[in-house]
């Protein structure tokens, strides 16, 4: 692990800075703004992005990794990675982060995983372009690794394709990969979407436990207030690419914005039957840039 | 109005068939709504196909408003039972308008007037003059699960079968469906079978609620009791807590270990 969380002036625990972020995709139709202005720090800690889709949430994560494709642009006043400028980064430097420094759980794991290659492998891949190792050493780290996330016979599972192992499963090994290089921060985007709801729970608690005992920074996206809320430390919520509030994740109940309040309101809720759900009336003004 | 008895459905025949549901007995009365909850793979949307008339099932019998039907159906037995789809992406037909997609269900079922049914159900599901001519890909997410309903609505169904109705939408667009569900139900008495993994959702628009695993159904019980946590099986009981957010305290790390079968 790099010790990027301690400055020459102390512990200030602050994993990654974002100031003003935005990212603007340009198309026929003149420039989108996908993100607009958003600005947060991530110490060791597990911060939530709720939003509805097209909120910019996912376009968030991405950019902090660079991922934002060739028609998009990415600007910020400031995006630091520990001692690592990301605003000015080439693809290059890019490259060398993802993976190591930053890594990033998907939704499906059907998806996210090479269907060609046993999930072992994928593990151990990871584990030598990082960390540079043998062939010998990846495997066992990989073993290792599967074990970490209770992955009961990690020899026989190593050897298995995606297609063989269930969703759930597979999102084990997709944090089994993430982690094996052990980065500052992971970026989780829906990564229980796609499960049963009680083994989301699993998946969650596995992640919640490694992501502690190795220090690191976690940003959970995701559209379910619920889980955001029950899982994180503090959450921020969007709306057309803004932040619009920032709250600790406990009392999002209680919280101030109308596009918040509106969204918790028209969930149903268990025990709470109401005739009519109220539905969320949306204020252009809510559109505006803020400061 | 819909009523199962032992029913079990199999995928493919002889040794190698696969029983997705078994022993299956449920009794819907008119105008109730029942839903089906449980882990992917449990069977839930088999249950609702099978009533669609969609699969064949194995063994058992269902009733559908007081008569047996065969998997083989009438045009009569088949405009009765409309069936919506999880993801309205998938069950819109791409190179169709709003205006096709619902002119084949008037046209197959040779009713008349299919120029005021059609304006008339798009203003029921709360959809304008406007949206008439347009293709799914020109629809918000919203408008294409309302374009999904009105499609079944055509038809003036007695029953509707809902596999997912919700879950591929944003909370605030689900509220809005959602209500557009119960206000239907209450206007045209509809008797409805819902599937979802969202127990808050389920709750919302039935009052009993049926939990199955592993092809079986293991209890029905009702949403308020559902709420006040009296429920019997222990799957149940991790399904609501699953459904409350996430417990760290509540996965023993016993629990976290996966045996690879």
């Amino acid at each position: 692990m790099t010790d990027t969380g301690m400055t020459d002036t102390g512990m200030t625990d602050t994993l990654l800075t974002v100031r003003n972020l935005s990212v603007t995709y340009s198309g026929d139709d003149g420039d989108v703004r996908a993100v607009r202005n958003v600005s947060f720090t991530l110490g060791r800690e597990r911060l939530g992005i709720v939003g509805e889709s097209g909120s910019g949430k996912s376009t968030t994560g991405r950019a902090i990794m660079g991922l934002v494709g060739q028609s998009g642009r990415i600007e910020a006043d400031e995006m630091r990675l520990g001692d690592t400028d990301l605003a000015h980064l080439g693809e290059h430097g890019f490259r060398k982060l993802r993976g190591q420094r930053i890594a990033m759980v998907l939704q499906d794991p059907k998806y996210s995983l090479d269907p060609v290659m046993s999930v072992g492998r994928q593990i151990a891949e990871t584990h030598r372009t990082h960390l540079r190792s043998t062939k010998r050493d990846a495997r066992r780290a990989a073993l290792e690794m599967l074990e970490a996330v209770h992955i009961r016979d990690p020899e026989r599972v190593y050897t298995m394709y995606p297609h063989q192992v269930s969703g759930g499963m597979g999102q084990r090994v997709m944090i089994a990969m993430m982690l094996i290089a052990d980065p500052d921060i992971l970026i989780a985007d829906e990564p229980t979407s796609a499960l049963d709801v009680t083994v989301q729970t699993q998946v969650l608690a596995i992640m919640d436990d490694l992501v502690r005992s190795r220090g690191m920074g976690l940003i959970l996206i995701s559209h379910n207030l619920h889980l955001v809320s029950s899982f994180c430390d503090r959450v921020l919520v969007m709306y057309a690419g803004q932040v619009v509030e920032t709250c600790e994740a406990a009392k999002l109940s209680e919280a101030k914005h109308p596009y918040t309040r509106g969204l918790l309101a028209a969930l149903p809720q268990l025990g709470n039957r109401r005739a009519e759900l109220p539905q969320l009336q949306r204020d252009p003004a809510w559109m505006a840039d803020l400061a | 109005m819909i009523a199962l008895d032992d029913v079990t459905i199999a995928y493919g025949s002889g040794p190698r068939a696969v029983v997705a549901v078994r022993d299956f007995t449920l009794a819907v009365p008119e105008g109730e709504a029942v839903g089906l909850v449980g882990e992917s793979g449990s069977g839930k949307s088999t249950v609702l196909r099978a009533v669609a008339g969609l699969i064949p099932y194995a063994g058992g019998e269902v009733t559908l408003a007081g008569r047996r039907v065969d998997r083989r159906r009438t045009t009569a037995e088949r405009k009765m039972v409309q069936m919506v789809f999880q993801d309205p992406y998938g069950s819109l037909h791409p190179n169709q308008t709003v205006d096709q997609t619902l002119a084949m269900p008037v046209a197959i079922h040779r009713l008349d007037n299919g120029e005021a049914r059609i304006a008339q159900v798009l203003a029921e599901v709360g959809l304008g003059r406007e949206h008439r001519y347009r293709y799914p890909h020109q629809l918000s997410g919203g408008q294409r699960q309302r374009v999904a309903i009105a499609r079944a609505l055509i038809l003036e169904p007695r029953i509707l079968l809902l596999d997912e109705p919700t879950s591929a939408l944003d909370v605030s667009v689900q509220a809005e469906i959602l209500n557009l569900l119960s206000r239907l139900r209450r206007d045209h008495g509809l008797t409805m079978l819902m599937v979802s993994h969202d127990l808050a959702v389920i709750a919302h628009l039935c009052e009993r609620i049926g939990v199955m695993s592993r092809g079986q159904l293991l209890e029905i019980t009702t949403a308020t009791a559902m709420a006040n946590n009296q429920v019997t099986h222990d799957y149940t009981r991790q399904l609501l807590r699953s459904n409350a957010g996430f417990d760290r305290s509540s996965v023993s790390s016993g629990e976290l270990d996966v045996v690879v079968g």
